[in-house]
């Protein structure tokens, strides 16, 4: 099974604190800590198990800047066996469609049986891989946590559905999914893995390698657009309990048996 | 005038609460367009649910097709490009289904897509703006989009009111003769249960409910004994359920639980949409988290910015000593 996985470094939600720069406008970035998007992890151990059971090979694919080589670094310490960095200045801007149609026009170069992606990244919107499948008019299934390889044409997956259930689905491939968290755990990276695969090849490649109209992807080719970044006023929210541990307990502890809670 | 189109969402005859939340979206798109309701499905279910809306829509779009029975999303978006014009915005909500089949179908109408809308600030031109959150709820962003050759836009759901009016008389319209091939690479098999755990946190009174703050496998013992002293049941965020730390059962959100307790003590949770869309029936919400800026702390009654590794022992002792 050759395996494409989409990943994407993106600003660490559990390790940042984010605040608006002076101008209001976007996101003070001087001192974020990035990683790799969470789902992605899932989504490249996942391919690293189906290729251990059934043969083949796992390629690892971001588009992004030149520091976003090293999420594909750490995926391929995890065991993805290549890298392939799409950059140019010209995807700078691109919406999520341009995301996909330049992830299409990789797709394209090889041969690949499977193509996933995580659920979703830092913008939640969940929409590279439906678009990406669209685009090659490959089938599609989101959310996904279960995969079943059943022979060379089909797989079985299951896709995470309201209420703790599961949605059953047989796939002809090739197909594009996006992984959900807990389909599996994903291996630790020591400093070791990494080491190993600091000296590989990453090849780099832009718009003209890829055969992509600059003018189709990018800011300019986008039909939906950040403005800006806010923090909204939000009402009162709680009341917050304030004082030593010992009073705020004591506070607590009568608001609790006013409401039932003890 | 901007033609609007809503994807009802039904199971067992009966449309999903979001069905009734497009009314006030789409008034805040355009004040002036008119939405036409799209059910598809097949059978006596979708009969219904079509009757249902024309009380709220004017005009209600039903597609009847056997290959519909179950909302397979390669199949729907098949039937959808058939019957829809490709210029039109159209409605879905951001939930499992809608992911399935929004982005695709906004590739195939060729049109702007827009995801996880929380409000919309109007049409500007051929320019909608619209806000959404990043970053896990951490900030909220403006964007825009040019729906000039259309728009496939998911709304989350619960974010609009939802519309009282009932009356709107309207008619049903069958268009399922405009469908044609829905044969698909993607087959549906079946749906399989969630698996009932030991404990049933959606009967408890109390919930002392644990998230990424509680940081170790071993710590969810100190949450048990809180639990255990306030005679409460332990739940906890998807996190803790995808670290295998509890099971399935005891989570808590749109892909887990939904419970109704009197009192929700949310330990070390920050609060994402996808989980505090489990917690229904408005209960008293305690929020313990050792970040001031959680979005937790918007929904909670309560807040204290502790961590929970500390507060919740002394908590303990204090109930205990009661």
């Amino acid at each position: 099974m050759e395996i494409l996985v989409c990943v994407k470094r993106v600003p660490d939600t559990a390790e940042n604190e984010f605040e608006l720069n002076s101008a209001g406008n976007d996101l003070d970035r001087d001192d974020l800590v990035y990683s790799v998007n969470e789902w992605d992890n899932y989504a490249v151990e996942e391919a690293i198990q189906i290729v251990d059971n059934v043969g083949g090979s796992v390629t690892v694919v971001t588009v992004g800047d030149d520091e976003s080589e090293e999420v594909l670094r750490r995926e391929m310490a995890m065991g993805a066996n290549n890298g392939v960095l799409l950059s140019d200045d010209a995807f700078e801007g691109s919406d999520g469609k341009g995301i996909a149609a330049i992830l299409k026009a990789e797709v394209e170069k090889g041969k690949y049986d499977l193509i996933l992606t995580g659920a979703q990244a830092d913008e939640g919107a969940g929409q590279v891989g439906g678009m990406l499948a669209a685009m090659l008019d490959y089938p599609y299934a989101s959310l996904v946590n279960k995969i079943e390889v059943k022979d060379d044409t089909s797989i079985h997956v299951g896709r995470e559905i309201e209420g703790g259930n599961q949605e059953m689905n047989e796939i002809q491939l090739p197909c594009v999914l996006s992984i959900q968290t807990g389909i599996n755990e994903p291996r630790y990276v020591g400093i070791r893995g990494i080491r190993k695969v600091a000296s590989v090849d990453v090849p780099v490649k832009g718009a003209g390698d890829l055969g992509i109209d600059p003018a189709a992807v990018g800011k300019d080719g986008a039909k939906t657009r950040r403005v800006d970044y806010f923090v909204p006023d939000l009402g009162d929210g709680a009341e917050m309990l304030e004082g030593s541990t010992e009073e705020i307990i004591e506070k607590l502890i009568e608001k609790l048996k006013a409401k039932g809670g003890l | 005038m901007t033609q609007m189109f809503a994807y009802i969402p039904f199971k067992n005859g009966a449309a999903e609460d979001v069905a009734l939340e497009y009314p006030d979206a789409a008034k805040k798109i355009d004040p002036s367009a008119e939405v036409t309701a799209v059910a598809a499905g097949t059978g006596a279910d979708l009969d219904k649910v079509a009757d249902a809306m024309t009380r709220i829509y004017k005009q209600v779009i039903k597609i009847d097709h056997a290959d519909l029975a179950y909302p397979n999303a390669e199949q729907v978006r098949k039937a959808l490009l058939d019957v829809l014009p490709h210029d039109a915005i159209i409605l879905l909500p951001h939930d499992t289904f809608g992911m399935d089949l929004a982005p695709g179908l906004a590739v195939k109408m060729d049109s702007a897509y827009a995801a996880d809308i929380v409000d919309f600030e109007g049409l500007d031109g051929q320019d909608l703006k619209m806000i959404r959150q990043e970053l896990g709820g951490a900030v909220y962003t403006h964007v825009t989009s040019d729906v000039s050759s259309g728009a496939v836009i998911t709304v989350r759901p619960g974010s609009f009111a939802p519309t009282e009016d009932t009356a709107a008389g309207g008619s049903v319209v069958d268009k399922s003769g405009d469908v044609k091939d829905l044969s698909a690479k993607r087959k549906f098999l079946e749906v399989v249960v969630a698996e009932v755990g030991d404990v049933d946190i959606t009967k408890a009174d109390v919930l002392v409910s644990v998230g990424r703050g509680i940081e170790e496998e071993e710590n969810i013992e100190i949450a048990q004994e809180l639990a255990d002293a306030m005679g409460a049941v332990v739940s906890c965020s998807r996190p803790i359920v995808d670290a295998k730390w509890l099971e399935k059962s005891r989570q808590v959100g749109t892909s887990g639980q939904t419970v109704k307790p009197k009192v929700y003590m949310a330990m070390g949770i920050s609060g994402s949409f996808q989980h505090l869309g489990g917690v229904k029936g408005n209960p008293f919400i305690v929020a313990v988290n050792k970040n001031p800026k959680a979005p937790i702390f918007q929904v909670a009654d309560v807040g204290i910015v502790e961590d929970i590794l500390e507060f919740m022992p002394e908590l303990t002792e204090a109930v205990k000593a009661l």
